[in-house]
Protein backbone atom coordinates (compact mmCIF):
# COMPACT_ATOMS: atom_id res chain seq x y z
CA UNK A 1 0.00 0.00 0.00
CA UNK A 2 1.79 3.40 -1.06
CA UNK A 3 -0.09 6.26 1.15
CA UNK A 4 -0.38 9.47 0.81
CA UNK A 5 2.24 11.97 3.02
CA UNK A 6 -0.60 12.72 5.91
CA UNK A 7 -1.00 9.25 6.54
CA UNK A 8 3.11 8.80 6.95
CA UNK A 9 3.76 11.77 9.06
CA UNK A 10 0.97 10.66 11.61
CA UNK A 11 2.52 7.52 11.24
CA UNK A 12 5.92 8.23 12.08
CA UNK A 13 4.99 11.05 14.69
CA UNK A 14 1.98 9.61 15.95
CA UNK A 15 0.40 12.08 17.97
CA UNK A 16 -1.27 11.72 21.79
CA UNK A 17 -0.40 7.93 21.96
CA UNK A 18 -1.13 6.65 25.66
CA UNK A 19 -3.81 6.01 28.04
CA UNK A 20 -5.41 7.87 30.36
CA UNK A 21 -6.79 6.48 33.66
CA UNK A 22 -9.79 4.41 32.48
CA UNK A 23 -11.67 4.72 36.45
CA UNK A 24 -11.30 8.45 36.47
CA UNK A 25 -14.68 10.04 36.50
CA UNK A 26 -13.99 12.54 33.57
CA UNK A 27 -12.58 9.98 31.39
CA UNK A 28 -14.57 8.30 28.78
CA UNK A 29 -12.62 5.19 27.43
CA UNK A 30 -13.75 3.14 23.73
CA UNK A 31 -12.05 -0.08 22.69
CA UNK A 32 -13.44 -1.00 19.09
CA UNK A 33 -12.69 -3.67 16.94
CA UNK A 34 -11.06 -7.28 17.06
CA UNK A 35 -7.55 -8.62 16.63
CA UNK A 36 -8.73 -11.26 14.53
CA UNK A 37 -10.36 -8.50 12.04
CA UNK A 38 -6.60 -6.73 12.07
CA UNK A 39 -7.16 -3.79 13.88
CA UNK A 40 -8.17 -2.83 17.62
CA UNK A 41 -8.52 0.99 18.83
CA UNK A 42 -8.70 2.36 22.36
CA UNK A 43 -9.56 5.76 22.45
CA UNK A 44 -10.04 7.95 25.76
CA UNK A 45 -10.81 11.51 26.44
CA UNK A 46 -10.57 13.65 29.17
CA UNK A 47 -13.63 15.72 29.65
CA UNK A 48 -13.96 18.97 31.99
CA UNK A 49 -17.31 19.04 33.51
CA UNK A 50 -18.18 22.36 33.87
CA UNK A 51 -17.60 23.47 30.32
CA UNK A 52 -17.96 20.12 28.65
CA UNK A 53 -15.08 20.70 26.52
CA UNK A 54 -12.32 17.48 25.61
CA UNK A 55 -9.18 19.05 27.47
CA UNK A 56 -7.09 15.70 26.82
CA UNK A 57 -7.04 12.75 24.02
CA UNK A 58 -5.20 9.67 24.10
CA UNK A 59 -4.91 6.70 22.06
CA UNK A 60 -3.40 3.22 21.50
CA UNK A 61 -4.24 1.26 18.13
CA UNK A 62 -3.24 -2.45 16.95
CA UNK A 63 -3.90 -1.79 13.39
CA UNK A 64 -2.20 -0.95 9.47
CA UNK A 65 -0.74 2.81 9.07
CA UNK A 66 -3.94 4.18 8.08
CA UNK A 67 -5.89 2.75 11.12
CA UNK A 68 -3.10 4.03 13.44
CA UNK A 69 -3.33 7.87 11.41
CA UNK A 70 -7.00 7.49 11.63
CA UNK A 71 -6.43 7.44 15.34
CA UNK A 72 -4.05 9.61 16.07
CA UNK A 73 -5.56 12.20 13.74
CA UNK A 74 -9.05 11.43 15.99
CA UNK A 75 -7.00 12.50 19.05
CA UNK A 76 -5.86 15.69 17.55
CA UNK A 77 -9.78 16.55 16.33
CA UNK A 78 -10.83 16.03 19.94
CA UNK A 79 -8.91 18.11 22.28
CA UNK A 80 -10.46 21.44 22.60
CA UNK A 81 -14.30 20.61 20.72
CA UNK A 82 -16.90 20.37 23.59
CA UNK A 83 -18.30 16.71 23.23
CA UNK A 84 -21.06 17.79 21.27
CA UNK A 85 -18.87 18.84 19.12
CA UNK A 86 -17.05 15.47 18.94
CA UNK A 87 -20.08 13.40 18.31
CA UNK A 88 -19.80 15.30 14.78
CA UNK A 89 -16.93 14.25 13.47
CA UNK A 90 -17.44 12.31 10.78
CA UNK A 91 -15.38 9.42 8.79
CA UNK A 92 -15.63 11.32 5.46
CA UNK A 93 -13.91 13.75 7.21
CA UNK A 94 -10.82 11.36 8.33
CA UNK A 95 -10.81 10.00 4.80
CA UNK A 96 -10.61 13.25 3.34
CA UNK A 97 -7.87 14.64 5.44
CA UNK A 98 -6.06 11.45 5.19
CA UNK A 99 -6.81 10.60 1.63
CA UNK A 100 -7.08 7.26 2.49
CA UNK A 101 -7.52 5.06 -0.38
CA UNK A 102 -11.12 3.14 -0.87
CA UNK A 103 -9.54 -0.16 1.13
CA UNK A 104 -8.85 1.51 3.97
CA UNK A 105 -11.90 3.39 4.51
CA UNK A 106 -13.01 0.82 7.18
CA UNK A 107 -10.20 2.68 9.57
CA UNK A 108 -11.59 5.70 9.79
CA UNK A 109 -14.74 3.71 10.16
CA UNK A 110 -13.25 2.53 13.25
CA UNK A 111 -11.73 5.93 14.48
CA UNK A 112 -15.69 7.15 14.09
CA UNK A 113 -16.85 4.36 16.11
CA UNK A 114 -14.02 4.99 19.04
CA UNK A 115 -14.56 8.29 19.49
CA UNK A 116 -18.79 7.59 20.15
CA UNK A 117 -17.92 4.72 22.38
CA UNK A 118 -15.33 7.10 24.25
CA UNK A 119 -18.16 9.75 24.26
CA UNK A 120 -20.90 7.35 25.41
CA UNK A 121 -18.69 5.71 28.58
CA UNK A 122 -18.06 9.50 29.70
CA UNK A 123 -21.64 10.33 29.78
CA UNK A 124 -22.78 7.22 31.00
CA UNK A 125 -20.10 7.91 34.04
CA UNK A 126 -21.10 11.01 34.52
CA UNK A 127 -24.60 10.50 34.87
CA UNK A 128 -25.92 12.91 31.85
CA UNK A 129 -28.74 11.24 30.45
CA UNK A 130 -28.27 10.92 26.30
CA UNK A 131 -30.06 8.53 24.49
CA UNK A 132 -27.07 6.30 23.20
CA UNK A 133 -29.46 4.62 20.08
CA UNK A 134 -28.17 7.60 18.86
CA UNK A 135 -24.85 6.84 18.69
CA UNK A 136 -24.58 3.66 17.18
CA UNK A 137 -22.73 2.82 14.23
CA UNK A 138 -24.86 2.26 10.63
CA UNK A 139 -23.35 -1.26 10.73
CA UNK A 140 -24.00 -1.62 6.88
CA UNK A 141 -21.46 0.92 6.25
CA UNK A 142 -19.04 -1.30 7.81
CA UNK A 143 -20.14 -4.24 5.96
CA UNK A 144 -19.95 -2.34 2.82
CA UNK A 145 -15.66 -1.59 2.69
CA UNK A 146 -15.53 -5.70 2.86
CA UNK A 147 -14.50 -6.27 6.48
CA UNK B 1 17.02 -0.54 0.49
CA UNK B 2 17.72 -4.07 1.81
CA UNK B 3 16.21 -6.75 -0.22
CA UNK B 4 14.74 -9.36 2.21
CA UNK B 5 11.82 -10.78 -0.35
CA UNK B 6 13.85 -13.16 -2.12
CA UNK B 7 10.51 -15.65 -2.24
CA UNK B 8 8.43 -12.99 -4.50
CA UNK B 9 11.43 -12.93 -7.07
CA UNK B 10 15.32 -12.13 -6.98
CA UNK B 11 17.57 -9.83 -8.94
CA UNK B 12 19.26 -11.04 -12.51
CA UNK B 13 22.64 -12.33 -11.26
CA UNK B 14 25.12 -10.25 -13.04
CA UNK B 15 26.49 -13.46 -15.23
CA UNK B 16 23.48 -14.00 -16.00
CA UNK B 17 22.31 -10.51 -17.36
CA UNK B 18 25.95 -10.84 -19.52
CA UNK B 19 25.20 -14.24 -20.83
CA UNK B 20 21.71 -13.05 -22.40
CA UNK B 21 22.91 -9.94 -23.88
CA UNK B 22 24.11 -11.08 -27.17
CA UNK B 23 20.71 -12.84 -27.52
CA UNK B 24 19.24 -9.21 -28.05
CA UNK B 25 21.85 -8.39 -30.31
CA UNK B 26 23.54 -10.10 -32.84
CA UNK B 27 22.20 -13.83 -31.72
CA UNK B 28 18.61 -12.26 -32.03
CA UNK B 29 17.42 -15.06 -34.59
CA UNK B 30 13.92 -16.97 -33.94
CA UNK B 31 15.25 -20.63 -32.80
CA UNK B 32 12.65 -21.76 -34.77
CA UNK B 33 14.09 -20.93 -37.81
CA UNK B 34 15.91 -24.18 -39.51
CA UNK B 35 17.37 -22.33 -42.65
CA UNK B 36 20.01 -19.97 -41.90
CA UNK B 37 22.25 -19.33 -39.16
CA UNK B 38 20.77 -16.70 -36.93
CA UNK B 39 17.93 -19.53 -36.34
CA UNK B 40 20.56 -21.77 -35.98
CA UNK B 41 22.70 -19.63 -33.52
CA UNK B 42 19.46 -19.12 -31.51
CA UNK B 43 18.70 -23.06 -31.54
CA UNK B 44 21.88 -23.97 -29.94
CA UNK B 45 21.67 -21.38 -27.39
CA UNK B 46 18.17 -22.76 -26.19
CA UNK B 47 19.56 -26.19 -26.53
CA UNK B 48 22.80 -25.31 -24.09
CA UNK B 49 20.31 -24.11 -21.80
CA UNK B 50 17.61 -26.96 -21.61
CA UNK B 51 20.82 -29.22 -20.71
CA UNK B 52 21.81 -26.32 -17.78
CA UNK B 53 18.24 -27.05 -16.92
CA UNK B 54 17.80 -30.33 -16.95
CA UNK B 55 21.20 -31.00 -15.09
CA UNK B 56 19.95 -28.90 -11.79
CA UNK B 57 17.35 -31.29 -11.70
CA UNK B 58 18.50 -34.35 -12.67
CA UNK B 59 16.44 -34.75 -16.05
CA UNK B 60 17.18 -35.71 -19.76
CA UNK B 61 16.95 -32.38 -21.68
CA UNK B 62 14.13 -33.50 -23.90
CA UNK B 63 12.12 -33.58 -20.52
CA UNK B 64 12.28 -30.00 -20.52
CA UNK B 65 9.31 -27.45 -21.73
CA UNK B 66 9.88 -23.82 -21.77
CA UNK B 67 6.96 -21.68 -20.60
CA UNK B 68 6.59 -17.90 -19.33
CA UNK B 69 7.09 -18.88 -16.12
CA UNK B 70 5.39 -21.50 -13.09
CA UNK B 71 2.23 -20.05 -13.83
CA UNK B 72 1.62 -21.84 -16.83
CA UNK B 73 3.94 -24.51 -16.12
CA UNK B 74 1.55 -25.19 -12.98
CA UNK B 75 -1.61 -24.76 -15.72
CA UNK B 76 0.01 -26.93 -18.15
CA UNK B 77 0.52 -29.72 -16.02
CA UNK B 78 -2.82 -29.57 -14.37
CA UNK B 79 -5.00 -29.19 -17.32
CA UNK B 80 -2.74 -30.90 -19.80
CA UNK B 81 -2.72 -34.32 -17.52
CA UNK B 82 -6.19 -33.56 -16.71
CA UNK B 83 -7.29 -33.46 -20.14
CA UNK B 84 -4.94 -36.03 -21.73
CA UNK B 85 -6.14 -38.72 -19.16
CA UNK B 86 -9.63 -37.95 -18.68
CA UNK B 87 -11.19 -41.20 -19.99
CA UNK B 88 -8.99 -43.21 -17.79
CA UNK B 89 -10.25 -41.20 -14.44
CA UNK B 90 -11.39 -37.59 -13.60
CA UNK B 91 -10.01 -37.46 -9.87
CA UNK B 92 -6.78 -34.72 -9.17
CA UNK B 93 -5.55 -34.65 -5.35
CA UNK B 94 -3.89 -31.24 -4.18
CA UNK B 95 -2.86 -29.34 -1.05
CA UNK B 96 -4.79 -26.64 1.02
CA UNK B 97 -1.25 -24.53 0.79
CA UNK B 98 -0.72 -24.60 -2.94
CA UNK B 99 0.40 -21.33 -4.79
CA UNK B 100 -3.09 -19.91 -6.75
CA UNK B 101 -1.69 -20.98 -9.58
CA UNK B 102 -2.29 -24.65 -8.31
CA UNK B 103 -5.70 -24.26 -6.58
CA UNK B 104 -7.63 -21.62 -9.34
CA UNK B 105 -6.53 -24.44 -11.87
CA UNK B 106 -8.18 -27.25 -10.10
CA UNK B 107 -11.10 -25.05 -9.18
CA UNK B 108 -11.50 -24.13 -12.71
CA UNK B 109 -11.45 -28.20 -13.61
CA UNK B 110 -14.02 -28.82 -11.05
CA UNK B 111 -16.15 -26.89 -12.81
CA UNK B 112 -14.96 -29.16 -16.03
CA UNK B 113 -16.47 -31.80 -14.48
CA UNK B 114 -13.14 -33.29 -12.71
CA UNK B 115 -13.47 -34.25 -8.82
CA UNK B 116 -11.08 -32.70 -6.61
CA UNK B 117 -9.69 -33.89 -3.36
CA UNK B 118 -7.56 -30.44 -1.43
CA UNK B 119 -5.86 -32.16 1.68
CA UNK B 120 -5.39 -30.27 4.70
CA UNK B 121 -1.66 -29.56 6.22
CA UNK B 122 -0.07 -30.25 9.72
CA UNK B 123 0.61 -27.61 12.08
CA UNK B 124 3.66 -27.07 10.15
CA UNK B 125 2.25 -26.34 6.73
CA UNK B 126 2.99 -30.34 5.48
CA UNK B 127 1.01 -32.49 4.04
CA UNK B 128 0.69 -35.86 5.74
CA UNK B 129 1.73 -38.89 3.32
CA UNK B 130 -1.21 -40.94 5.04
CA UNK B 131 -3.57 -38.52 3.85
CA UNK B 132 -2.18 -38.76 0.74
CA UNK B 133 -2.54 -42.46 0.42
CA UNK B 134 -6.27 -42.43 1.99
CA UNK B 135 -7.25 -39.63 -0.81
CA UNK B 136 -6.29 -42.11 -3.61
CA UNK B 137 -9.28 -43.66 -5.49
CA UNK B 138 -9.79 -45.75 -8.47
CA UNK B 139 -10.08 -42.75 -10.55
CA UNK B 140 -6.98 -40.64 -9.10
CA UNK B 141 -5.00 -39.23 -12.42
CA UNK B 142 -3.28 -37.42 -10.82
CA UNK B 143 -1.53 -35.93 -7.59
CA UNK B 144 0.05 -32.32 -7.11
CA UNK B 145 2.32 -31.44 -4.03
CA UNK B 146 4.36 -28.61 -3.96
CA UNK B 147 8.05 -29.24 -3.28
CA UNK B 148 8.40 -25.95 -0.48
CA UNK B 149 5.86 -23.38 0.51
CA UNK B 150 6.52 -20.25 -0.52
CA UNK B 151 4.89 -17.94 2.62
CA UNK B 152 6.44 -20.46 5.46
CA UNK B 153 9.22 -22.57 3.60
CA UNK B 154 8.37 -25.19 4.87
CA UNK B 155 9.15 -28.98 2.54
CA UNK B 156 7.29 -31.70 2.17
CA UNK B 157 8.05 -35.32 1.92
CA UNK B 158 8.13 -35.18 -1.56
CA UNK B 159 10.05 -38.69 -2.65
CA UNK B 160 7.97 -40.43 -0.05
CA UNK B 161 4.67 -39.46 -1.96
CA UNK B 162 7.10 -40.17 -5.53
CA UNK B 163 7.20 -43.75 -4.27
CA UNK B 164 3.04 -43.60 -3.40
CA UNK B 165 2.56 -42.48 -6.72
CA UNK B 166 4.68 -44.90 -8.47
CA UNK B 167 3.21 -47.47 -6.83
CA UNK B 168 -0.32 -46.90 -7.46
CA UNK B 169 0.91 -46.08 -11.34
CA UNK B 170 -0.89 -42.48 -10.31
CA UNK B 171 0.83 -39.11 -12.31
CA UNK B 172 2.87 -36.59 -9.85
CA UNK B 173 3.62 -33.30 -10.49
CA UNK B 174 5.60 -30.84 -7.81
CA UNK B 175 5.28 -27.14 -7.91
CA UNK B 176 9.55 -27.18 -7.24
CA UNK B 177 9.54 -23.04 -7.94
CA UNK B 178 10.91 -22.20 -4.54
CA UNK B 179 12.64 -25.49 -3.95
CA UNK B 180 14.95 -25.29 -6.80
CA UNK B 181 18.38 -23.56 -6.46
CA UNK B 182 17.81 -23.64 -2.47
CA UNK B 183 17.89 -27.68 -1.98
CA UNK B 184 18.88 -30.24 -4.04
CA UNK B 185 16.03 -31.33 -6.43
CA UNK B 186 16.19 -34.91 -8.49
CA UNK B 187 13.13 -35.74 -10.82
CA UNK B 188 14.48 -39.39 -9.88
CA UNK B 189 15.00 -39.68 -6.07
CA UNK B 190 11.70 -37.17 -5.78
CA UNK B 191 9.84 -39.88 -8.18
CA UNK B 192 7.82 -37.12 -10.03
CA UNK B 193 6.37 -37.11 -13.61
CA UNK B 194 5.96 -33.62 -13.82
CA UNK B 195 7.57 -30.59 -11.76
CA UNK B 196 7.20 -27.13 -12.72
CA UNK B 197 10.25 -24.43 -11.66
CA UNK B 198 10.98 -20.82 -13.07
CA UNK B 199 13.93 -18.69 -14.06
CA UNK B 200 13.02 -15.49 -11.60
CA UNK B 201 13.26 -17.36 -8.34
CA UNK B 202 17.38 -18.58 -9.33
CA UNK B 203 18.53 -15.02 -10.19
CA UNK B 204 17.30 -15.22 -13.92
CA UNK B 205 15.07 -13.10 -15.73
CA UNK B 206 11.46 -12.92 -15.24
CA UNK B 207 9.21 -13.97 -17.77
CA UNK B 208 10.32 -17.81 -18.18
CA UNK B 209 9.85 -21.19 -16.74
CA UNK B 210 9.84 -24.84 -17.57
CA UNK B 211 7.97 -27.39 -16.81
CA UNK B 212 9.32 -31.17 -16.38
CA UNK B 213 7.83 -34.25 -18.54
CA UNK B 214 8.70 -37.27 -17.51
CA UNK B 215 9.67 -38.90 -21.17
CA UNK B 216 10.50 -42.49 -19.61
CA UNK B 217 8.62 -44.45 -17.19
CA UNK B 218 5.70 -44.06 -17.63
CA UNK B 219 6.08 -41.38 -20.88
CA UNK B 220 3.77 -38.52 -19.95
CA UNK B 221 1.16 -37.10 -22.03
CA UNK B 222 -0.12 -33.35 -21.89
CA UNK B 223 -2.94 -31.96 -24.11
CA UNK B 224 -1.65 -28.31 -25.05
CA UNK B 225 -3.28 -25.25 -23.68
CA UNK B 226 -1.31 -22.95 -26.42
CA UNK B 227 -1.91 -24.07 -29.60
CA UNK B 228 0.08 -22.57 -32.50
CA UNK B 229 3.38 -24.18 -34.33
CA UNK B 230 4.25 -27.07 -32.42
CA UNK B 231 6.87 -25.94 -30.59
CA UNK B 232 8.17 -27.83 -27.73
CA UNK B 233 7.15 -31.07 -28.94
CA UNK B 234 3.77 -29.94 -29.71
CA UNK B 235 3.13 -29.05 -26.16
CA UNK B 236 4.01 -25.26 -25.76
CA UNK B 237 3.01 -23.32 -28.94
CA UNK B 238 4.87 -19.93 -29.76
CA UNK B 239 7.84 -18.44 -30.71
CA UNK B 240 10.58 -18.93 -27.94
CA UNK B 241 11.93 -16.80 -25.41
CA UNK B 242 15.49 -16.96 -26.50
CA UNK B 243 17.33 -14.36 -24.53
CA UNK B 244 15.60 -15.33 -21.24
CA UNK B 245 16.12 -19.04 -21.40
CA UNK B 246 19.51 -18.38 -22.43
CA UNK B 247 19.41 -16.30 -18.96
CA UNK B 248 17.58 -19.45 -17.33
CA UNK B 249 20.13 -22.06 -18.44
CA UNK B 250 22.66 -19.64 -16.87
CA UNK B 251 20.99 -19.30 -13.54
CA UNK B 252 20.95 -23.04 -13.50
CA UNK B 253 24.05 -23.30 -14.06
CA UNK B 254 25.16 -21.30 -11.38
CA UNK B 255 22.64 -22.15 -9.10
CA UNK B 256 24.13 -25.74 -9.08
CA UNK B 257 27.49 -24.37 -9.07
CA UNK B 258 26.96 -22.54 -5.86
CA UNK B 259 23.97 -24.19 -4.09
CA UNK B 260 26.17 -26.60 -1.78
CA UNK B 261 27.70 -23.70 -0.22
CA UNK B 262 25.14 -20.99 -0.79
CA UNK B 263 22.61 -22.76 1.10
CA UNK B 264 24.87 -23.20 3.85
CA UNK B 265 25.62 -19.71 4.34
CA UNK B 266 22.29 -18.21 3.77
CA UNK B 267 20.84 -20.66 6.46
CA UNK B 268 23.64 -19.17 8.63
CA UNK B 269 22.44 -15.51 8.16
CA UNK B 270 18.42 -17.20 8.45
CA UNK B 271 19.70 -18.77 12.08
CA UNK B 272 21.04 -15.47 13.11
CA UNK B 273 18.13 -13.15 12.42
CA UNK B 274 16.05 -15.54 14.00
CA UNK B 275 18.14 -15.80 16.92
CA UNK B 276 19.14 -11.99 16.81
CA UNK B 277 15.07 -11.04 16.85
CA UNK B 278 14.34 -14.25 19.53
CA UNK B 279 17.20 -13.03 21.95
CA UNK B 280 15.74 -9.28 22.14
CA UNK B 281 11.97 -9.35 21.48
CA UNK B 282 8.87 -11.59 23.20
CA UNK B 283 6.00 -13.07 22.17
CA UNK B 284 7.30 -13.60 18.94
CA UNK B 285 6.09 -16.99 16.84
CA UNK B 286 7.97 -19.25 13.88
CA UNK B 287 5.46 -20.04 11.54
CA UNK B 288 5.81 -23.32 9.51
CA UNK B 289 8.52 -26.10 10.39
CA UNK B 290 11.91 -25.63 12.69
CA UNK B 291 13.88 -28.03 10.15
CA UNK B 292 12.08 -29.47 7.09
CA UNK B 293 12.08 -25.27 6.43
CA UNK B 294 14.01 -24.10 3.09
CA UNK B 295 17.25 -22.61 4.36
CA UNK B 296 16.45 -18.67 3.46
CA UNK B 297 12.71 -18.75 4.87
CA UNK B 298 11.78 -17.37 8.49
CA UNK B 299 8.14 -16.30 8.75
CA UNK B 300 7.51 -15.12 12.09
CA UNK B 301 4.03 -13.32 13.55
CA UNK B 302 5.15 -10.63 16.15
CA UNK B 303 2.11 -10.56 18.88
CA UNK B 304 0.32 -7.18 19.46
CA UNK B 305 1.70 -5.87 16.17
CA UNK B 306 -0.38 -5.50 12.67
CA UNK B 307 2.04 -6.79 9.75
CA UNK B 308 1.45 -4.03 7.56
CA UNK B 309 2.03 -0.90 10.30
CA UNK B 310 5.35 -3.17 10.73
CA UNK B 311 6.43 -3.39 7.09
CA UNK B 312 5.65 0.52 7.08
CA UNK B 313 8.06 1.03 10.24
CA UNK B 314 10.52 -0.45 8.93
CA UNK B 315 10.74 1.17 5.08
CA UNK B 316 14.28 0.37 4.41
CA UNK B 317 13.54 -3.59 4.43
CA UNK B 318 11.95 -5.11 2.02
CA UNK B 319 10.02 -7.96 3.31
CA UNK B 320 6.50 -9.17 3.16
CA UNK B 321 3.31 -10.00 5.44
CA UNK B 322 0.39 -12.23 5.73
CA UNK B 323 -1.82 -9.48 6.80
CA UNK B 324 -5.18 -9.13 5.38
CA UNK B 325 -4.16 -5.41 4.72
CA UNK B 326 -1.42 -5.86 2.06
CA UNK B 327 -4.11 -8.22 0.31
CA UNK B 328 -6.32 -6.91 -1.97
CA UNK B 329 -8.93 -9.37 -0.47
CA UNK B 330 -8.67 -7.94 3.02
CA UNK B 331 -8.05 -11.76 3.85
CA UNK B 332 -4.93 -12.96 5.67
CA UNK B 333 -3.13 -15.24 4.34
CA UNK B 334 -4.57 -18.65 3.73
CA UNK B 335 -1.56 -20.38 4.02
CA UNK B 336 -0.96 -19.03 7.26
CA UNK B 337 -5.19 -20.29 8.12
CA UNK B 338 -4.11 -23.26 6.43
CA UNK B 339 -1.62 -24.08 9.15
CA UNK B 340 -4.01 -23.09 12.32
CA UNK B 341 -2.16 -19.62 12.94
CA UNK B 342 -4.87 -17.69 14.79
CA UNK B 343 -6.18 -14.60 12.47
CA UNK B 344 -4.76 -12.24 14.72
CA UNK B 345 -1.24 -13.99 14.96
CA UNK B 346 -2.04 -14.32 10.54
CA UNK B 347 -2.14 -10.18 10.70
CA UNK B 348 1.37 -10.05 12.82
CA UNK B 349 3.23 -11.99 10.26
CA UNK B 350 6.49 -11.52 8.28
CA UNK B 351 8.46 -13.54 5.81
CA UNK B 352 12.13 -12.23 5.69
CA UNK B 353 13.46 -14.08 2.72
CA UNK B 354 17.24 -14.24 2.13
CA UNK B 355 18.93 -14.64 -1.16
CA UNK B 356 22.67 -15.02 -2.49
CA UNK B 357 23.54 -11.34 -2.20
CA UNK B 358 21.78 -10.95 1.30
CA UNK B 359 25.04 -10.01 3.97
CA UNK B 360 25.68 -10.43 7.32
CA UNK B 361 25.68 -6.59 8.11
CA UNK B 362 22.24 -6.47 5.57
CA UNK B 363 20.66 -9.17 8.73
CA UNK B 364 22.11 -7.25 11.43
CA UNK B 365 20.07 -3.99 10.36
CA UNK B 366 17.44 -5.94 9.88
CA UNK B 367 17.46 -7.52 13.54
CA UNK B 368 17.57 -4.22 14.76
CA UNK B 369 15.03 -2.07 12.56
CA UNK B 370 12.41 -4.74 13.51
CA UNK B 371 12.96 -4.94 16.87
CA UNK B 372 13.15 -1.08 17.21
CA UNK B 373 10.15 -0.98 15.12
CA UNK B 374 8.40 -3.85 16.87
CA UNK B 375 8.82 -1.82 20.09
CA UNK B 376 7.77 0.92 18.80
CA UNK B 377 4.50 -0.22 17.86
CA UNK B 378 3.79 -2.73 20.84
CA UNK B 379 4.06 0.77 22.74
CA UNK B 380 1.59 1.96 20.80
CA UNK B 381 -1.07 -1.38 21.19
CA UNK B 382 -3.51 -1.10 23.33
CA UNK B 383 -3.45 -5.33 22.83
CA UNK B 384 0.07 -5.17 24.04
CA UNK B 385 -0.97 -2.92 27.07
CA UNK B 386 -3.77 -5.46 27.90
CA UNK B 387 -0.72 -8.38 27.72
CA UNK B 388 1.46 -6.61 30.23
CA UNK B 389 -1.71 -5.93 32.56
CA UNK B 390 -2.53 -9.59 32.21
CA UNK B 391 -5.33 -9.35 30.85
CA UNK B 392 -6.12 -12.89 28.65
CA UNK B 393 -7.05 -11.81 25.13
CA UNK B 394 -9.10 -14.66 24.82
CA UNK B 395 -11.43 -14.02 27.36
CA UNK B 396 -12.41 -10.39 25.92
CA UNK B 397 -15.66 -10.08 24.07
CA UNK B 398 -14.77 -8.68 20.84
CA UNK B 399 -17.09 -6.34 18.74
CA UNK B 400 -16.01 -8.10 15.72
CA UNK B 401 -16.44 -5.56 12.19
Amino acid sequence: MSYGNKVIDHFEKPRNVGSLDPKALDVGTGIVGAPECGDVMKLQIKVNSETNVIEDAKFKTFGCGSAIASSSLATEWLKGKTVNEALKIKNSAIVKELCLPPVKIHCSVLAEDAIRAAISDYQKKSGENIDVSELKIDVSELKKVGN
Amino acid sequence: MIYLDNHSTTPVDPQVLEAMLPYFKETFGNAASRNHRYGWNAEAGVEKARAQIAELVGANPKEIIFTSGSTESNNLALRGVAEMYESKGNHIITTQVEHKAILDTVKYLETKGFEITILPVDEFGRVRVEDVKNAITEKTILISVMAANNEIGTINPIAEIGVLAKEKGIIFHTDAVQAVGRIPVNVENWKVDLLSLTAHKIYGPKGVGALYVRRKNPRVRLNPILFGGGHERGMRSGTLNVPGIVGFGKAAELAREFMPEESKRVQKLRDRLHQGILSKLSEVKLNGHPTERLPNNLNLSFAFVEGEALMMAIPDIAVSSGSACTSASLEPSYVLKGIGVGEELAHSSLRFGLGRFTTPEEIETAIEETVRAVNKLREMSPLFEMFQEGIDLKSVQWKTH
